[in-house]
């Protein structure tokens, strides 16, 4: 909480976009969450982005479920649709939407309890869709907003604030995503703006279910010692396996690849990605070697972070399903309703 | 870059643009707040500590600290400080208790002021309190210098110059009145411990070009309006040309309407960005009908017959040469036709009292030699301050003058070095309540500035004396005040503290604070802030390296609102709010912290 709203005024060199928007038209809602808190910071990442990109306010939709993450929603792009639905339907209530219409572009935030724990079942289905969707996971370890019980994220051996040890085994939404088929999976972290930023981008570009694992720091119920998902630990054991650079449509690449394992990701709309691969040998297009190295690093007690696969081909739910091209808004009422003579005349097929 | 050293007071000190900018380095905030709170007493006498004169320079200052003033810089239009100064003393009610007294003991030591003007005014201020005994010599019937005899009434009433003078005069000077001072050498002769020359800059500027003694109807400026201002004159002839377009030709081409000028024109060698009268007083005189006309020389008086019939003028045109200087060239002549003409093109220094074997020396302008820090002369125990010491200034220039001159009296009297002064030192208390509950109103007032009410026309010019500016109403001052930012309010940062989390970056309105890597220079840093830098001269804070990964924490002060959403977003308390309050050093010490804290 704040005891004022965020004064009007900005840096006066503060400048419009393509669309002649500011980066104070992306913002939303004064946020109610705790002061320091990693969701406000994912938050402040996902401005840039939307500003960056020129993103129609109107022509996005913000999705969440329930948790201290789904509520960031209001705090961004206040002139957006949305969508908060029950905890952990949001990924369902996601494809419903984008089956209706898949002209908006849908971001989805959620958290490890909502999308881990009670979501986990939407989830996967949302990914072996394929869905067209920025998929974002402000992960805590913690339920945050019901006061700091362990997540399905949280580590064996990881201290409550209270000082009892977590002993079962997590899931790693990264690993998940990369045995589901997910055809965009990123890792990364909120207090690190320069690595976030342009895999929001890159994310916001796919076209498909691009799943951004966030660590984002419960800042109250898990920032302590003993804790795996807190400032200091991820700050220590974070390693960046990709480095992401966004190169927007109008922008050529001048950079020449000083390195043999730069990668250019073409993107659905024509961005651009590229890729430099920290670790030797790292091939962001390798399902399977990422899913080892993800692996491996975990046996090391390192956080491989970065987008670390992406296939810019993959199909999306429409195409697989040979959906019409156009929202279903759009139809003339006559095709979406064809009648209960094209009615009959269907059901005759099965008589 | 080494970490910011906060503890030197100037740090803080330069974040209040305000207070940094005033020549007396008036606590502006906080005399604001307490304008807010209906506190009106306690913000004058807070006033008065450091500007003496808070009733006559909150309708006079040239106020420097506007055009400082950090609001300037995010909205345009500065908070209008003076006239709010104003408000506090308009408002105060009684409060001769409350002013500083003399005690009955004195200290023994004697000491001469030459002039009763402001710089004067403000070392008896200050020395009376400690016993000493003050005589002041003024050539004139009251005190107030330039302030009485050339501010013209209807934008400084009588009442309050008396006022506020009087709270200084009564202290128990001894004022010689009409007892002009003739000789250096006699004055030292009585045996003062001390002497103060702070006679003013009084001689009004002469233009030697054809006709200037030919007639009578052709006048000095300062000279006229102090004539005006004793009533020797009370009319003047219908078409008059005011020559120069600073402070002095306003007050003379507004003061020749009001008797019974029906055209004043202003005549200005410049083009209209050049001039040097503040833009409120080109308007005002604007509002009242004068017509001022930029790019004109004065060639000749034209007199006929003892009788002046016009002014002839070469007309420039001004271009600027490789240097950036200024070149005129003549593009033609013409004559105006006119009754009577006032010469308002400066003021001089002149002191032909003051002989040439004392030891008192001059520089080759003919200014006598002062030592910036103690207004001390060439002769020990003597002081200059005010227009006297360094050519016309200001009000407030003269004020903060006679501070240091104090200062530097009392420790000559006592026998101690001039220049081991005694520094402004500062205090830091923490703004916060609660919960993010602060001890001033954070929230950012959007309003924009103030306008100012003036009497109509037609009432002012029925008597010289009539105020024009009728003060701010209350709405109107409460809405104001609730526009300054409360720069004072610092944002104190504790680098052990802080972990990191980006929290206030993200806050911030105005983009103020960065975390980065560190760097060998300023200019480096500057280069990786979160906005450009847009005023180089505004302050960077730099904190020391941060726990986790050892960046520095950025903050440029330039546009910082103070409105403490980094601390209250802060999870750790590593930004603070802290009241800044700087305290100055007046003679004898620390004032009293005044009892409104
Ligand atoms: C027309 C005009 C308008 C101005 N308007 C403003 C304004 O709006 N705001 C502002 O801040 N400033 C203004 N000023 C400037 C301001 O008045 C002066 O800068 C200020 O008064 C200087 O103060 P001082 O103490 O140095 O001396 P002064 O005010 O000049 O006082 C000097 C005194 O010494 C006396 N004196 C001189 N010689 C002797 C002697 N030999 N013996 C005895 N007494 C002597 C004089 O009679 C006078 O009373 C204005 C000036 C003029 C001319
Ligand atoms: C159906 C249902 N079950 C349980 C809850 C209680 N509940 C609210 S938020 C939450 C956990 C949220 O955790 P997470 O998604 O990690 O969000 P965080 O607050 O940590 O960001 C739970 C269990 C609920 N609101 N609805
Ligand atoms: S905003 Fe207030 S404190 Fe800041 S410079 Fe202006 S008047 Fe002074
Ligand atoms: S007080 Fe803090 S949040 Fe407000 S403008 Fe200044 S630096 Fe930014
Ligand atoms: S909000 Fe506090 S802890 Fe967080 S980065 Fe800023 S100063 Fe550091
Ligand atoms: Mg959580």
């Amino acid at each position: 909480m704040s005891s004022i709203a965020k004064p009007s005024v900005r840096h006066p060199s503060a400048r419009k976009n393509a669309i002649g928007l500011t980066k104070a038209d992306y913002e939303g809602a004064m946020s109610t969450l705790c002061a320091g808190c990693g969701h406000d910071s994912v938050t402040a990442s996902l401005i840039q982005a939307f500003w960056e990109l020129d993103l129609p306010p109107h022509k996005a939709a913000k999705m969440s479920g329930i948790g201290c993450s789904s509520k960031t929603t209001a705090y961004f792009m206040r002139q957006s649709h949305g969508f908060n639905s029950v905890h952990g339907r949001m990924p369902s209530v996601t494809t419903g939407a984008n089956a209706a219409n898949r002209d908006l572009t849908y971001i989805g935030i959620s958290g490890d309890g909502d999308s881990l724990n009670i979501g986990l079942g939407q989830m996967v289905h949302a990914i072996r869709r394929n869905v067209n969707m920025l998929y974002v996971i402000e992960n805590n370890g913690v339920y945050g907003l019901t006061k700091g019980q362990f997540s399905a994220t949280a580590d064996v051996g990881s201290k409550s604030k209270r000082g009892e040890v977590h002993e079962q085994a997590p899931i790693d939404p990264v690993l998940l995503a990369l045995t589901l088929g997910a055809t965009f999976v990123a890792r990364s972290f909120s207090g690190d703006k320069a690595q976030l930023v342009p895999i929001l981008k890159a994310g916001l570009a796919h076209r498909g279910f691009a799943l951004i694992d966030v660590i984002s720091p419960c800042v109250s119920f898990n920032d302590h010692e003993g804790s795996t998902k807190s400032y200091a630990y991820v700050r220590g054991h974070g390693v960046e396996t990709v480095a992401t650079d966004f190169v927007p449509l109008r922008r050529s690449i001048t950079v020449p690849a000083q390195h043999d394992e730069v990668t250019v990701v073409q993107m659905h709309d024509g961005h651009r990605v590229r890729l430099h691969a920290t670790a030797p040998g790292y091939d962001p297009a390798d399902r399977e070697a990422a899913y080892g190295y993800v692996r491996s690093c975990i046996g090391r007690e390192e956080l491989a972070t970065g987008l670390l696969f992406v296939d810019a081909a993959g199909r999306d739910m429409h195409d697989l399903n040979r959906t019409v091209p156009s929202p279903l808004a759009q139809l003339p009422f006559s095709s979406l309703c064809p009648g209960s003579a094209a009615l009959d005349a269907m059901m005759a097929r099965y008589r | 870059m080494p970490p910011t050293n906060v503890l030197d007071p100037r740090y803080y000190h330069k974040v209040v643009d305000c207070q940094w900018a005033c020549p007396a380095h008036t606590n502006v905030p906080l005399y604001l707040r307490l304008i807010a709170q209906g506190r009106y007493a306690d913000s004058y006498l807070l006033n008065r500590e450091s500007n003496i004169f808070p009733g006559i320079l909150g309708r006079t200052c040239d106020r420097p600290c506007e055009p400082a003033c950090r609001r300037g810089r995010v909205d345009e239009k500065p908070v209008a400080i003076c006239r709010l100064k104003r408000v506090a003393a308009d408002l105060r009610g009684d409060i001769s208790d409350r002013l500083p007294r003399a005690p009955d003991l004195k200290n023994g030591k004697r000491v001469a002021l030459v002039g009763a003007g402001p710089s004067s005014l403000t070392v008896a201020n200050d020395l009376l309190p400690l016993g000493y005994d003050v005589t002041i010599y003024d050539k004139h019937a009251k005190a107030g210098g330039l302030m009485r005899y050339s501010i013209p009434a209807f934008r400084l009433p009588e009442p309050v110059l008396d006022e506020e003078c009087g709270y200084i005069t009564g202290m128990g000077a001894t004022m010689k009145y009409e007892t002009p001072v003739t000789s250096m050498r006699t004055l030292l002769a009585e045996g003062y411990d001390a002497v103060f020359v702070g006679s003013g800059a009084p001689k009004g500027k002469e233009l030697d070009i054809p006709g200037r003694n030919d007639a009578p109807t052709i006048h000095l400026g300062i000279d006229w309006l102090a004539a005006v201002q004793h009533r020797h004159i009370t009319a003047i002839e219908p078409r008059v040309l005011i020559i120069g377009v600073g402070n002095t030709a306003m007050d003379c081409c507004r003061t020749a309407r009001r008797l019974g000028a029906r055209d004043a024109t202003v005549l200005a060698r410049r083009a209209r960005k050049d001039f040097k009268a503040s833009p409120w007083e080109l308007e005002d005189a604007e509002e009242e009908g004068v017509r001022i006309v930029e790019n004109h020389a004065p060639k000749r008086f034209i007199v006929e017959q003892g009788t002046l019939t016009g002014m002839e003028f070469d007309q420039l045109q001004w271009t600027e040469d490789a240097n950036g200087r200024q070149r005129s060239t003549v593009t033609g002549t013409v004559v105006i036709p006119c009754d009577a003409v006032i010469l308002a093109i400066g003021q001089e220094n002149a002191v032909p009292w003051i002989e040439s074997d004392l030891g008192i020396a001059f520089d080759a302008r003919h200014m006598p030699v002062v030592d910036s820090m103690t207004h001390e002369s060439t002769r020990p125990g003597v002081f200059f301050g005010g227009d006297a010491a360094w050519g016309p200034a200001n009000i407030i220039w003269a004020v903060a003058h006679g501070h240091q001159a104090a200062i530097s009296i009392h420790l000559h009297c006592a026998g101690r070095s001039l220049t081991m002064r005694p520094a402004a030192g500062m205090t830091l208390t923490s703004a916060k309540l609660g919960m993010q509950a602060w001890s001033y109103s954070n929230d950012y007032n959007p309003s924009p500035r103030a306008t100012m009410q003036h009497q109509e026309l037609v009432k002012r010019f029925s008597d010289v004396s009539v105020e024009v500016e009728l003060g701010f109403t209350p709405d109107q001052a409460a809405r104001e005040v609730e526009r300054c930012l409360n720069c004072d309010i610092q944002t104190a940062f504790t680098d052990s503290l802080c972990i990191e989390c980006d929290a206030c970056i993200d806050i911030c309105p105005t983009s103020c604070l960065t975390m980065t890597a560190a760097c060998d220079t300023e200019a480096e840093l500057r280069d990786h802030l979160s906005a450009p830098t847009l005023h180089p001269e505004q302050a960077l804070f730099v904190s020391g390296p941060l726990p986790q990964t050892k960046r520095l924490m950025v903050k440029d002060e330039d546009v910082c609102l103070h409105c403490g959403l980094c601390a209250e977003r802060c999870p750790t308390a590593a930004w603070d709010m802290q009241r800044f309050d700087l305290k100055l050093v007046y003679a004898g010490g620390f004032v009293a912290a005044a009892e409104a804290r």
